[in-house]
């Protein structure tokens, strides 16, 4: 190990120095590196918690959950089977209807919940009373337990007692069968979940507002624009980093989601219209017992949501320039 | 500026550090204190009472069931008795099983020296090797009952003929009925209907009495839509996949008809409500509400509707399957840990007779059950056999705290038991389209949806 460059700087003039030169001698050099591990010690005292949860928690799963997707366990012998476990999954009839419906959650998620709560942030921002207490009702369902909220949507969406149909029938539309019926179903988990999470996103965005000069808004009201063009000429360059990331984070949660159809619909939802590709992880590992196939699907979407990460991210990169 | 080698030194330790200790946590030994275990000559004998042993057992009853809980701690006490020289750690799970911990246990070797599972189970705790063959330890001098216990469960409970576990509840499936609803639409609650005609006809007169009641109610949702298709295919004589598990058995006219009554039953006659992708415990919630009429269930969920809903048993009955040709039956065990020393499997047997195994000891002592506040009567656990069967079943009968002629017509009527299917889970995950969309979808292709599922199934039987 070389010493350390700011040891080095202090070393007296004259003495050689740099990678060429020959070493201090090896007392000085343990002197040395003693000073700055006592330098450092705290700095690595504190670092050694989160390397230890991130270790324990993320990085090692990641490393089994690869070795995983190339092995098989049967009678506690584990074996390596290459392709096999991946073979088998894009084989299961579930793989691309699996595929088809979160691609559709995705989008439908993104038409909602991301487009929703920055209308909602934008209107929230123009108002100029009662702003706290219409803050905290937007931000309320986020409150609630995710299960109560999803339950509470369950009994809604009920197509014999529920509350839509009752109201839509009091007035007399037609009233639809919501998750039991494959043209609604998964419109139908959008909607909960949408409920569910925009409170965050409303007031992420609403910082981002407030945090836009207020004279941008005048020199674009002395320029005789509109609301419109007032929100597509100042509002979204200058709200930009934040509704990127947003945009990136809500693909790749959305891509992920599991509990919404689970509690929902059970999972699968009518003629498979609401399975997942997370709900096909956890159905492989926790009812089939096959822990190569969940391993090699969850391999799968880790590497599309990096993909599409590194994809986003090249792309902002070359916008931006 | 600092030097990176040395910080990557420093992080690289680190992080070995946390893979070395995570690898050590959940790698743990299965071998314990006491030796191997292989068995030796002596395994069929019972255990020396002078050897001191402890040994852990999951699926104690928890606190907040405290009936259950005094039981329990009664029997442990007894049991000290008889063994001095054994200890049982009993650690409290409620539900004693959830398929991610089960799993996640299994993995990381730290299930107790005995541990609860389901019969269905079995491949999993083999193919994770995480229970000894119990054969050389299991005979008639350690398990004195021994053969009473039906032939078809423990056959349940083994593999190549070698035992693996012994079991702790069994039942079969039969029509639960809502006494109060049945009288209401002119029918006889202690006569359930014993045909799929009967089914759909009694289905239609109780919804008939309108107020969003329902006549009968079935799963399709969560892997068990699949499971009560079985059940029901089995019911009419039919199999779910060819014997030796490579085919799919259910297109068929008996699949086409479970279908096709379903669908009817649902559009036609509007006998089964528009709510439907129910799962295990809608059904029950439904009935004890008055909501429902009938559904396929088993005696144990009477116990999930009175313990947990706070119903009364007197409001219900119970006939056998419609149809009567096969039933689907079931139940859980306890498994051994492989690994663990002689002497403690020794200890796991005896109390596994103990509590388990003896009738009119443990949980068949059924006049401390009775002052337990528990329910005595139901026809579960079913597994005896011979003598012990008619002394077990006159000793309920004497102590019964619910109405035992309620479920009369199931315990006179016994149909023929028939286990899950092959790979069950996955054959029922693919099952359940077929179901949700017979009760979804009014112009659903009976046809088309078994030709589907049955390509699907065999896909899924030939990945071995």
């Amino acid at each position: 190990m070389s010493a350390p460059a700011l040891t080095r700087s202090e070393a007296p003039k004259g003495r050689p120095s740099g990678k060429h030169a020959a070493g201090p001698p090896a007392g000085r050099r343990r002197e040395d590196i003693a000073r700055s591990i006592r330098r450092n010690l705290s700095a690595h005292g504190f670092l050694i918690g989160a390397v230890l949860c991130f270790g324990f928690f993320s990085w090692y799963p990641m490393v089994r959950e690869f070795l995983l997707a190339f092995q098989k366990n049967k009678n506690g012998v584990t074996t390596w089977v290459g392709w096999r476990n991946f073979e088998q999954v894009i084989n299961d009839p579930a793989f691309w209807q699996a595929w088809r419906n979160t691609l559709l959650f995705t989008a439908l998620a993104l038409v909602l919940g991301f487009a929703l709560p920055f209308l909602v942030a934008v209107l929230l921002n123009e108002f100029r009373h009662a702003q706290g207490y219409l803050r905290l009702l937007v931000y309320l369902p986020v409150m609630l337990p995710p299960v109560a909220s999803v339950l509470l949507f369950k009994y809604f969406y009920d197509p014999g007692h529920g509350l839509f149909n009752a109201i839509l029938g009091s007035v007399g539309l037609p009233e639809p069968e919501w998750l039991q019926s494959t043209d609604t179903a998964m419109l139908s988990v959008v909607i909960a979940a949408t409920w569910m999470n925009m409170g965050s996103a409303t007031l992420i965005y609403l910082a981002s507002l407030q945090g836009i000069p207020g004279e941008l808004y005048e020199a674009a009201d002395l320029d005789g624009a509109g609301l419109w063009r007032k929100i597509w000429h100042v509002t979204i360059p200058q709200t930009r980093l934040i509704l990127s990331l947003m945009f990136l984070m809500q693909i790749i949660a959305t891509m992920q989601v599991f509990v919404e159809p689970f509690l929902l619909t059970g999972g699968a939802g009518p003629e498979g219209s609401t399975t997942t590709v997370v709900y096909l992880i956890y159905q492989y590992a926790f009812n089939f017992n096959n822990y190569g196939a969940a391993a090699a699907l969850g391999l799968m979407l880790l590497l599309l949501l990096a993909g599409v990460s590194g994809a986003y991210a090249r792309l902002n990169r070359s916008s931006g320039e | 500026m600092r030097s990176s080698g040395f910080r990557r030194t420093w992080t690289t330790a680190a992080i070995a550090a946390a893979f070395a200790l995570t690898a050590a946590a959940c790698g743990t030994s299965s071998t314990d204190e006491g030796g191997g275990s292989d068995p030796g000559s002596d395994a069929g004998k019972p255990l020396d009472k002078k050897a001191k042993v402890t040994i852990s057992i999951d699926c104690m009853p928890t606190k907040t069931k405290d009936d259950e809980l005094k039981g329990w701690n009664r029997d442990i006490k007894a049991f000290k008795k008889l063994y001095p020289n054994v200890t049982i750690k009993g650690k409290a799970t409620d539900p004693c099983l959830e398929p991610p911990r089960f799993t996640a246990m299994l993995k990381a070797k730290s299930q107790p020296d005995v541990f609860y599972a389901y019969f269905t189970d079995r491949q999993q705790i083999l193919d994770n090797d995480a229970a000894q063959d119990i054969t050389p330890y299991v005979n008639n001098k350690t398990v004195p009952a021994l053969g009473d216990i039906s032939g078809n469960v423990l056959n349940d409970l083994k593999s190549d003929d070698k035992l693996y576990g012994l079991p702790r509840e069994h039942y079969s499936m039969g029509l639960l009925v809502n006494r109060k609803l049945f009288k209401k639409a002119g029918l006889d609650p202690d006569k359930p209907p014993t045909t799929w005609e009967e089914v759909r006809s009694a289905s239609k007169k109780i919804a008939g009495l309108g107020g969003g009641v329902n006549g009968f109610g079935i799963y399709s949702a969560t892997n068990q839509g699949g499971w009560h298709f079985t059940a029901s295919v089995y019911s009419r004589g039919g199999s779910v996949v060819t014997p030796d598990g490579k085919k799919a058995a259910f297109n068929d006219d008996t699949g086409k008809a479970v279908l096709q009554q379903l669908k009817d039953m649902r559009f036609k006659d509007e006998s089964m409500g528009k709510t439907q992708l129910l799962k295990w415990g809608d059904l029950q919630k439904q009935m004890v509400s008055d909501k429902l009429g009938m559904f396929l269930a088993a005696p144990d969920d009477l116990n999930m509707m009175a313990q947990q809903l706070d119903a009364e048993y007197s409001r219900f009955g119970m006939g056998p399957i419609p149809g009567q040709k096969y039933t689907l039956t079931g139940g859980d065990a306890y498994y051994v840990k492989k690994g663990i020393s002689p002497e403690k499997t020794k200890a796991a047997i005896a109390w596994l007779n103990f509590r388990f195994l003896s009738q009119g000891k443990g949980r068949f002592d059924w006049p401390k059950i009775k002052t337990d506040g528990l329910p005595v009567g139901l026809p579960q656990p079913d597994f005896w056999t011979g003598e012990t069967r008619k002394k077990d079943d006159a000793a309920r009968e004497k102590d019964a705290t619910v109405p035992v002629e309620n479920f009369q017509a199931f315990r006179d009527n016994p149909v023929p038991g028939k286990t899950e299917p092959a790979k069950a889970q996955e054959v029922y995950k693919i099952l359940d389209v077929a179901m949700s969309t017979v009760l979804t979808n009014k112009n659903a292709d009976v046809d088309k949806l078994l030709d589907t599922a049955e390509q699907q199934v065999n896909q899924v039987l030939a990945n071995g």
